[in-house]
This record gives C-alpha cells, structure tokens and sequence, in this order.
C-alpha cells in the first residue's frame, strides 16, 4: 500500500499489479499467441538467412518431422516420437520434485547414472539370461538413479542445502564418471561399441514402440499420482506452505526424500530407456542437454503431465523442424537450438501477462490538501 | 505559548468503502515532550501514526508541522519534515553491521566511509545512552538492539520528530526501562516524541500527555500528572455496546482439556508462555482475551502439538475411555491417532488453516485424506461436505472446484471452521475467528460456535473485542505477556475489569518486574 | 617442471574467473543467472565476428590492421553481444518476473545455439577444411605478453608471460571486490539481494540495480568466452569447445562463497585442479577424466560444509532466485 502514495508522487507510466481471476482459457489464448508469435519469428529469421519464403520454411519443418508421411515412410514420424518421448520422461522425472518446490536441476546426471548402471550391466553381466539380465538392467538403472537423486535431498531435508546448485554439480561428476568408465571399457578409444546383450525388445517391427509405450504409461502413471494419491497430495501441500504440512502434521523430510527418490528414479528409466533402449551404448553426452530442456518443459506445462507432453513434442518439433530447415538450406544445425531457445523465451515471458496486469495510468495533477 | 511540532486537525482515513480506519482525529505534539498515542488492538493507532510518516495518505484533514500545513506524500517526504519513524517489524539486512545498515540508501556527499560511519553512529549511541557496539551484525543481536538501530537510523538522518510504534512489545522490563531512559534523553535534548502503546503503566510512567483513541476515533487528550489507570481504560474500553449475540446457560460441566504449568520460549529464547495454568470444560465456550501477541498463538500450538514446550503438561480427559490422555510433546499425528478429536482454526487462516491455491474440496481433506488404507485419494465424502459447507454456511463462490484464494476473508473463515466442525471435535479452538469479518458472517461463527458448546464440545475463543467476549463466552481467561493474569466470569465481567487485568503488571518468581 | 605446471593452470583458470565474477556481481542482486554458460558463448562468438570482419576488411593482412582497433573491436563486440543477452535475461526476470532457473536455462540453450550457429555459419563462409575458425592475426594481438617476461625465468613465466586479458581478470576481480566491499553502490548492492524490501524502503532503486548488475556481469562473463578463444585458443573457435567451463564458473561462484577476491584464489586452484592430470606421470585417459570432477566434489564439498555450519557470512545472498514485487507483502 505504501506505494499507491509513491505512485501519487512520482506518476509512474504504468502500474502493475498481481491477479489471479484470469479464466483458463484466456490464459492458454495468451500462450498460444505466444508460440504463434515465437514461430512466426524463428520463420522470419530462417527466411532472412536462407532467402527462402515463409511457407517454403514452415513445409520444411513439417517434413523434417513427419517425414515424407504420406509416401508410406514413417521412420522419422516414429524417431520424433521416441525423441519427445525421452524428453517427456525427463519431464515426468523433475515435476514432483518441482511441484513441491524443489528444484531439481539433475535431472540430467540422474539419468545419466541410471544409464551408466544399465550400460554396465549389458556388459559385464551379459551372460544372465535375458529376462532376468533385463530386470536387473531395469532395476538397477532405476535404482542408480533414485540414489543420486537422494543425495542432495538428504542434505537439502537436514541442512537445508541449497539444492538449485547442489543438483546441478552433481550433473558434471555424474558426467565424469561416464567419461571415466568409457575410457575403462572403450580401452582409451572413448567409444563403447553399441553392446547387444541386455536391450529392451521390440515390438512388431518397431524399435522406437516400446520406449515410447513405457513412457505413455509413465505420463498416464504420473497424472495419477500427482492427482489422486496421498502421496501426490501431500507434495502439493508441501509445496504450497510447509506451515499448513505442520499443522495437518506432515513429516516434511520425508515428503522431500521420498519425492526426489521417485524424481531421480523415472530419470533413471529415462537414462536406461536412451542405453538400453535406443542407443545400447553411452557415453557423456547421452542425455544431451535434455535434462535442462526437460526442467523448462515441466515448467511450461505447469506441472501437468498431458501439457508437458505437448510441450515436449512442441519442443522437439522445434528442434527437428529447425535442424531440418538448417539441413535443406545449408545453415548450421546449431539453428535449431537458437529456435527452440527463442520459442522458450517467449513462453517464459508471457506468463507474465497471465499472472499480472498492467494498467496504463493517465497522468493527474498532484494531489493537495 | 510555543508552536507545536506536529499538529494534526481532523484526520480522516478510510480503507475501501466501508473501513474507517481513522475518523476526525486531532494531535498536537511538542518539542520536549512524549506522547503518548493509547488505544486498544484494531483502534487506529498505527494507520495515523503511518500518516505522519508518509506511508498512507489521509482522505480529509490537515498536517502542520511547525505551524504550516504541509503534504506528506511519501515517507521522503517525512525524512525532509525531519520526522523518523520506528515500526514494529524492523526493516534490517540480517548480514550487515548495525553501522552498514544505518547508512544503507544515505545520499551523503562525502564518499562512503565505513569507519567514518560507524563512529558516527558510536557518537549517536553515546550521546543518548544506547548501548550498541557499531560493527556487530544484526543476526547476532537481540530484538532490542535491533530496535536501537532502528532508532539510531532515525536519528542519523537527523530527525526531530519521533514515532516509536509499540517499541516495549518485544523488550523485557530491563530494556524498557534503558529504553524510556533513553527517550526521556532524547525529549530534554528538545526532540518531540511519539509513543505508541496499550500499556498503561508505561504510560504513566513515561509520558507528558496522552492522546486516547477508541476504534478509530479521537476520545481526548489527558495530560498525564492528571488522570489516572481507571479513568485512562474507560477512555480506552469506552461504553458496553450490545451485540445481541445469544448465549445459553452451560449443561454438563466436565473438564476437557488441563493445561498444567506449561512454559514456553520462541526462537530468541524469550519466554512466551510463563507457568500458564488452566482447564477447558466441555460444554462451554471458554474466552482468552489479551493485547495482541501475548502468547495467544504459542499457547494454541502448544495443544495442537505445533509447538515446543519447556515444560508443563498437556492433558486430555478422553470422553471415549474415561482415561486421561497426555498430549504433551506430541505432533499432530500422533495426537490424532490417540482418537483425541481436536480441532484448530488457527489465526492465519490461508497460511496455515488453508491452502489458497487449492479448491474447496482439496482443502476439506487437509486433516482426513489419510483416512482408509488405499493409496489413492477418496474425494467424494469431501466433496458432499464441500457443498453441504457452502450450502449451510451460505459461502459466496463459483462452486466446490474454486481455488480458495478467490473467496472474500469471510467465506474463507466460513470453509476453515466449517471444516474444523464437520470433524466432530470434542475440543474446538478458535484464534481471532471474526477478525476482518462483516456483522453478517460473525454473527455466523457465533451461531456455529454456540451449536458446539451446546454439542458438548470444548470451545476455546482467542478474540480481541471486549464486547464480543463478554457477550459469546461463559468464563474469561486474561493473558498478559504470557502470563494468565485472571480469570473472570464473562456474565458479570465489565470491560474495564478486563482491561485493566489484560496490562496488569505481574511480579514472577525470579523478582523481575513483568509488563502485561 | 612446477613452474611449468603454474604457468599452464593460469589460462586454465582465467575464464572462469571471468564467469564467477561476472555470476557475484549478478548474485549479489539476488538473480541466479543460470545463463551464463549461454552468455559466455555469445560473448566468444561476438569477439569472433568483430574479429572476423575486420581481418576481412583489412584483406586479412597484418600489415593492413591498426593494432588498437584489432583489439578494440573484439572487445567491444563481445560486450555488446553479451549485454544484450544480459538484458534479455534482466527484463525476463526483473521485469517479467519470470522464474530465474528456467529463464537462466533457456538463455544458456539460446546462447549456446547462437555461438555454435555463428560458428557454424563463419566455418562455412569461409569453406575451410577443417572445423573452425582461425583468427591468428587478432589473436597474435591478444596474445601479447609483456616484453622482458622470457629474461625474468621462472619469475617471468609464472607472472609475467600472459596475455592482457589475464591481468584484465585479475584487476576486474580486484575492482568487484572493492566494489562490494567498499562503496556505498556495493553496500546498496548487497542490500538489494538480501533485502529488496528494506532495500526499498531505504530509497534504493532497486529495479535499476538488478538490471545494472546483472548488465555488467554478462559482460565480465563475455570477456571470459572471449579470453577463451583469443588467448587460450590461440583464436581457433571450433563449435562446442568452449565446453563446461560456464556451468564450472557457476560452481566457483559457491566456491569462492560469493568474494570476487576468493574467486581469484578459487580460479586458479580450479585451472590447478583442470591441469593436475596432466602433470601425474602415468595416469591414463580414463583415470584423467575422474581428476576432471576434482573442482565439482570440492563444490559440492564447500557447499554442504557451508550449508551445516550455517555462518551466515558465507550464505547465498538471502533473495537469491526470488522475484521482488514490492506490492506483495
């Protein structure tokens, strides 16, 4: 209130203020637009660097994700799917932990771990059969996880540790230690060979079905979770006032523990999917970033699995859209990160006008009494 | 006759259309004198104080200082009119010295000097008699030395004029008495002083003249030598007004809840509760009445199990099994599965009783969702409670799914009691249930209330209107600096009585003198 | 052989003395700018293009440049390009108050993007046969050491035989610090990130010191990009080489607990840690790679140990991450 009397004084142009009775519809009219305008730039941009038209950009960006559909090939439709995928696996992974206002910015070295567990045991335990080879490829990518994601929860629930940086150092030790083992493994080459034993199957003749199948399930998974279970509310209510969790007597610690075990598990999945699944071999950049992209698609698909499933795919069309665009035109293939980064910071900032108002005052003669 | 420093003439401030925080006020304060501004919680003190200080800006009347009208549009305008005012919630970064925060945002000439600084602010301390070692930080320092930098802030930016609003709440008696030692100083240094305050006894101890104000509006001027205790809290209290609130004769006396000696610190290592001593009985609506922030709160966590105690014991008659359950060192949980049907409509209600960004339903299954042994949510029973609250209690909103955020503060109290009730609790406590409330709805927690003393049930009711209490409960608890300075009946009770126990001075144990 | 050692690990630590110093400044605002790693590369990439025109309007020849505009230019380029994505952080989140990690992340995917894109596109332009950029003339400039540095012997080599942008660091390091320690800004400075509110009352723009800390700090970190490929990389920009050395800036911050004049101690103990593995007779490539997270587990170390004795000097400023919107109380 003290500032409506600063406000008299010094007449600022515009006044902002907080609001919260936006319908819901209106607020995805704002973020559509925002999209329209972050496309119809990356569009303006292509077309002052390659000197093609905008429709020539756009049907470029369509082919480079559909592929030529409706000529019978559907691989990169099917490759789009398995990249959304992966990248919507990591979103599932650091939204519960998000929602309790946690910021788990690991995601990238937790999945890295849980590919790391995985890789390591397609190869040095290759000689179980394979159902059993496979959970324990599974289980322990998951659990590889789960722990590294733990740490800092531990230090975070007990010393209140900081664990915006906390997570994010553990990315690059994570790094490291792959470093490490493919150097060990890939004898000073630093490439491990894709490794046959220990891989997810296929179903039909599809090798990106089941990766994207299992994370559908997680996606559908989550949304109970975080909608129907105790659990699920109880990270709500912590993440909304720790107060309210005292009074209603909620053990805060282990609201945060438990969550980020599950958080650094499902990027464990998303590490073993990328190994076990799709690559069969790792190395440092496995999770590529995605990780980080996966912390700004949580949070523009506010928390809710379905929307963070369309912002992934919105995302990864960008990016394969973008890198094809580059490839027909002869542009770098670094494009493609500038238009995502573009499209990310438009969404970012038009939460603003969803969560506040501004008001254009007209200029008044100072008041006097 | 000399001019007065400060003079204000017929103050008006209104908060929306229907809040009249301050009504036809007029004060004069002079050089070498201390004013004191008295008035009970919620009379207006503060919001006129913040007038002179350029926080708020009044609606009608007029400001003079020295004798000539003056606008105080924003609290730079205030430092220019030389006036300097020190809040209740200081206004300190935690990591820098007390010598680094005196100086914080000055636009002084001369380049910035820390050295230079800090004896300047040594020179102040001692000039005045504070106490105060410059280059500490004030993370390391108690809530009085805070409040010395508060004042030494002021008084760096040289000014004349001072308004302390309430500065002995969160002294001990030895520091209220350096600090009035230290005003008294400053008012024969020929500085004009303004004291906020609801303590009578630091009243007539410290002041020249009093100013009462009695819900927003000016009830007189005394000047201190003349009056007494008894005649300033019936300026203060004013005539009983009737509420009309209906109250039955209490059935089935039986003791409840037992509170027994229970002491208590906050985080300072001040104790908030001192040997507090009493029993709730079912069937009637016990009253705690206390100037604000007397340990109200402290004591209510201590029974819902939110707060540490020193020691004491919390004991619960269980109407179940006859036994006597002890509630002591318990959390919540576990307090609830001991089958002790407690509930709490604390004072910060969408800070704690609520979660303002979950609808109405989620919010009804706060303290129930962990019922049954599924892992998922049953939101159907929360549901049909939801709507019977909203239909019941008549609450104002789009629907059951609305985020309680959007609904006004009495249909936000009307969803946190309705819940606490719909618990069938056999112990109901209840802090500052009307506070901001129309007639409308307070008469609606009345009513909700009176159904549960009816019912059986324990009711306990922090309130902070003499009327409201003297008329809603049966038997009065007065607390003071956390001490239960009396316990009187709510039927033949007067105002003044209760006034008078709510500032009583209470001598402890140890010897020391402790304000109330 | 030590000297050689030292001498190696000082470049090694000169751009994240850069990074740390330019994330103190922002910090210290209360913004956790996790752009940086992005501002670095835009601030290289910058340099790269001013450098890269010029060299081609004097028909890349030697002879044709003026030394001062040879370096002049770099320079200011790498501050525009990374101011520019400062204030596109700034106004994101002072502004638009939008959420720092993620606004932070998003500038560092786009920062990235635009240097490798820039990279890219230069490395094509030119249709070299090889994978980048060399800018040999401008960097023969940059590279500059002082002239009696080889006659001084293990003195000269160790202090004496850098390239200006190193002392520039150092001195950068030394000025921030006085800055926060010892003037009124600096005062007001650290107020605005521990305290917005009592910041504001005191009568501190607080506004305009989130933007102008966080304005100057993208341009210390750019200057580190820049000293990255000028000095270190002998002017040889080659995508993605500059690598993780932003995110380590990031870690030195915490490090260094939030004093440009630790982080001058930390950055070259960082190089140390970066180049120790070079010096270890017989370790292997693999083993290598573990020496490599040295300078994260002594982050992470520093970060717990600060985090349980919890002094309150070696805090992370109070508001940091936090939006301030003075009519929220």
């Amino acid at each position: 209130m003290a500032d409506t009397q600063k406000a008299r004084h010094r007449e600022p142009l515009l006044h902002i203020a907080k609001r919260d009775d936006m319908a819901g519809w209106q607020a995805w009219l704002i973020r559509v637009a925002a999209i329209l305008i972050a496309f119809l730039l990356v569009g303006l941009v292509s077309m002052a660097l390659t000197g093609e038209s905008l429709p020539e950009i756009y049907s470029t960006m369509l082919r480079g994700v559909f592929g030529r559909l409706f000529k019978g090939k559907t691989s990169l439709l099917w490759t789009y799917l398995q990249r959304t995928a992966v990248l919507l696996c990591l979103g599932l992974a650091v939204t519960p932990a998000f929602k309790m206002k946690f910021w788990n910015c690991g995601a990238e070295g937790q999945a890295l771990m849980g590919g790391l567990a995985a890789m390591m045991c397609m190869i040095h335990l290759g000689h179980l059969p394979y159902p059993l080879l496979l959970l324990v490829v599974i289980g322990s990518s998951i659990l590889v996880g789960a722990v590294w994601g733990l740490i800092p929860a531990v230090f975070k629930a007990y010393y209140n540790t900081n664990e915006t940086l906390f997570t994010l150092m553990m990315n690059y030790v994570a790094t490291q230690i792959v470093s490490y083992y493919v150097y060990l493994v890939g004898q000073g080459s630093g490439v491990i060979q894709p490794v046959a034993t220990g891989n997810l199957p296929t179903i039909g003749n599809s090798k990106q079905l089941l990766n994207i199948l299992i994370v559908a399930v997680l996606m559908v998974l989550m949304f109970i979770y975080l909608k129907y279970s105790k659990q699920g509310y109880e990270i709500t209510v912590v993440g909304e006032s720790q107060n309210t969790a005292r009074y209603i007597g909620i053990n805060v610690k282990k609201v945060i523990l438990r969550t980020m075990l599950i958080s650094g598990a499902i990027c464990g999945i998303a590490g073993m999917l990328l190994v076990s699944g799709i690559d069969h071999s790792v190395n440092a950049d496995t999770i590529g970033g995605q990780g980080f992209t996966a912390i700004m698609v949580s949070w523009l698909g506010q928390f809710n699995p379905y929307i963070i499933a369309a912002m992934s795919a919105l995302i990864i069309f960008l990016e394969s859209g973008a890198g094809k665009v580059a490839d027909t035109f002869f542009l770098n293939g670094s494009f493609a990160g500038v238009a995502s980064g573009i499209v990310i910071l438009f969404l970012v900032g038009c939460e603003f006008f969803i969560r506040y108002s501004v008001k254009i005052r007209r200029t008044r003669k100072e008041e006097t009494v | 006759m000399n001019v007065p420093a400060i003079e204000l003439r017929n103050i008006t401030k209104r908060f929306g259309a229907k809040v009249v925080a301050n009504k036809d006020v007029c004060l004069t304060a002079n050089r070498g004198e201390i004013l004191s501004i008295l008035g009970e919680n919620g009379s207006g003190k503060t919001t006129l104080m913040n007038m002179i200080a350029g926080i708020y800006y009044p609606d009608e009347g007029q400001i003079l200082i020295d004798g000539e009208e003056v606008v105080i549009a924003s609290p730079k305008d205030a430092f220019d009119y030389k006036i300097g005012m020190i809040h209740q919630h200081f206004k300190l970064v935690d990591v820098f010295s007390a010598a680094e925060n005196v100086v914080l945002g000055l636009n002084e000439k001369e380049p910035y000097n820390l050295k230079v600084a800090t004896d300047r602010v040594r020179e102040i301390s001692e000039q005045y008699g504070f106490e105060l070692d410059p280059t500490k930080k004030i993370y390391e320092m108690s809530v009085s030395e805070k409040q010395t930098v508060e004042i030494i802030k002021v008084l760096y930016r040289g000014a004349d004029i001072l308004i302390l609003d309430e500065p002995t709440a969160v002294l001990t008696p030895q520091e209220t008495q350096k600090l009035f030692a230290v005003l008294r100083r400053m008012r024969d240094a020929g500085k004009a002083i303004i004291i906020i305050t609801h303590k009578l006894h630091e009243v007539l101890s410290l002041s020249d003249r009093v100013t009462v104000l009695r819900k927003g509006e000016y009830a007189g001027t005394v000047i201190t030598a003349e009056t007494s205790e008894t005649e300033l809290t019936e300026m203060m209290v004013g005539e009983k007004v009737s509420l009309n609130i209906h109250r039955s004769e209490p059935q089935n006396l039986t003791p409840r809840l037992e509170v027994h000696h229970i002491n208590c610190s906050n985080r300072e290592g001040v104790k908030v509760l001192d040997n507090v001593s009493f029993v709730a009985n079912a069937g009637e609506i016990l009253g705690i009445a206390g100037i604000a922030g007397s340990g109200q709160r402290e004591l209510l966590e201590a029974i819902a199990g939110l707060q540490r105690l020193d020691s004491g014991a919390v004991l619960y008659n269980n109407p179940q099994t006859g036994k006597m359950d002890n509630l002591t060192t318990k959390t919540p949980l576990q307090i609830r599965e001991l089958g002790v049907r407690l509930s709490f409509v604390p004072e910060d209600r969408l800070g704690m009783g609520l979660v303002a960004n979950m609808d109405i339903v989620d919010n009804m299954m706060l303290r129930s969702y962990r019922r049954g042994h599924s892992m998922f949510l049953e939101r159907k029973k929360p549901k049909e409670l939801a709507e019977r609250i909203i239909e019941e209690l008549q609450v104002v909103t789009p629907g059951a799914s609305t985020p309680v955020r959007r609904l006004s503060g009495g249909n936000v109290q009307k969803v946190l009691l309705g819940r606490e009730i719909a618990a069938s609790p056999t112990v109901l406590m209840a802090a500052y249930p009307v506070r901001g409330l129309d007639i409308g709805a307070s008469h609606t927690v009345y009513r909700l209330l009176n159904e549960q003393k009816e019912k059986g049930v324990a009711v306990i009711f922090v309130g902070e209107d003499l009327d409201v209490l003297l008329e809603l409960c049966d038997r009065i608890l007065v607390i003071g600096s956390g001490h239960i300075t009396g316990l009187v009946d709510a039927r033949s009770a007067t105002k003044e009585e209760i006034g008078l126990l709510m500032t009583k001075t209470v001598t402890t144990e140890d010897g020391g003198e402790q304000n109330g | 052989m030590i000297t050689s050692f030292i001498s190696t690990s000082i470049p090694l630590g000169v751009p994240l003395l850069y990074g740390s110093v330019g994330e103190i400044l922002t910090e210290k605002s209360g913004h956790l700018n996790l752009g940086i790693p992005g501002i670095m590369y835009v601030g290289a990439i910058s340099g790269v293009i001013g450098a890269f025109l010029y060299e081609n309007a004097c028909g890349n020849d030697l002879a044709n440049m003026i030394p001062w505009l040879t370096v002049l230019i770099p320079l200011l380029s790498c501050i525009i390009g990374s101011v520019l994505m400062g204030l596109v952080y700034s106004f994101l989140t002072v502004t638009l108050r939008a959420n720092q990690n993620v606004t932070g992340l998003a500038i560092t995917t786009f920062g990235i993007g635009l240097g490798n894109f820039f990279g890219g596109s230069l490395i094509k332009l030119v249709d070299s046969d090889m994978p980048s950029i060399i800018l040999t003339k401008t960097s023969s400039l940059f590279r500059k050491s002082l002239p009696f540095a080889d006659d001084l012997g293990w003195f000269g080599e160790i202090f004496l035989s850098h390239d200006f942008l190193t002392y520039l660091a150092i001195v950068i390091a030394v000025i921030a610090s006085f800055v926060l320690t010892r003037t009124r800004v600096g005062l007001n400075l650290r107020a605005v990130g521990e305290n917005p509110a009592t910041a504001d009352a005191a009568g501190i723009n607080v506004t305009a010191y989130k933007y102008i800390a966080t304005g100057i700090g993208s341009a210390i970190a750019g200057l580190g990009g820049l000293q990255y490929v000028m000095a270190y990389a002998n002017g040889v920009w080659s995508n993605n080489a500059f690598g993780d050395r932003g995110w380590m800036a990031i870690a030195l911050v915490i490090f260094a607990l939030w004093k440009p004049n630790m982080a001058l101690i930390g950055s070259f103990l960082f190089g140390a840690l970066c180049n120790v593995n070079n010096y270890i007779q017989g370790l292997g490539t693999a083993t290598q790679e573990l020496f490599k997270m040295l300078p994260y587990v002594v982050t992470i170390l520093v970060l717990v140990i600060i985090s349980m004795r919890k002094k309150r000097e070696h805090q992370p400023p109070a508001h940091l991450g936090l939006p301030y919107f003075r009519e929220e109380r």
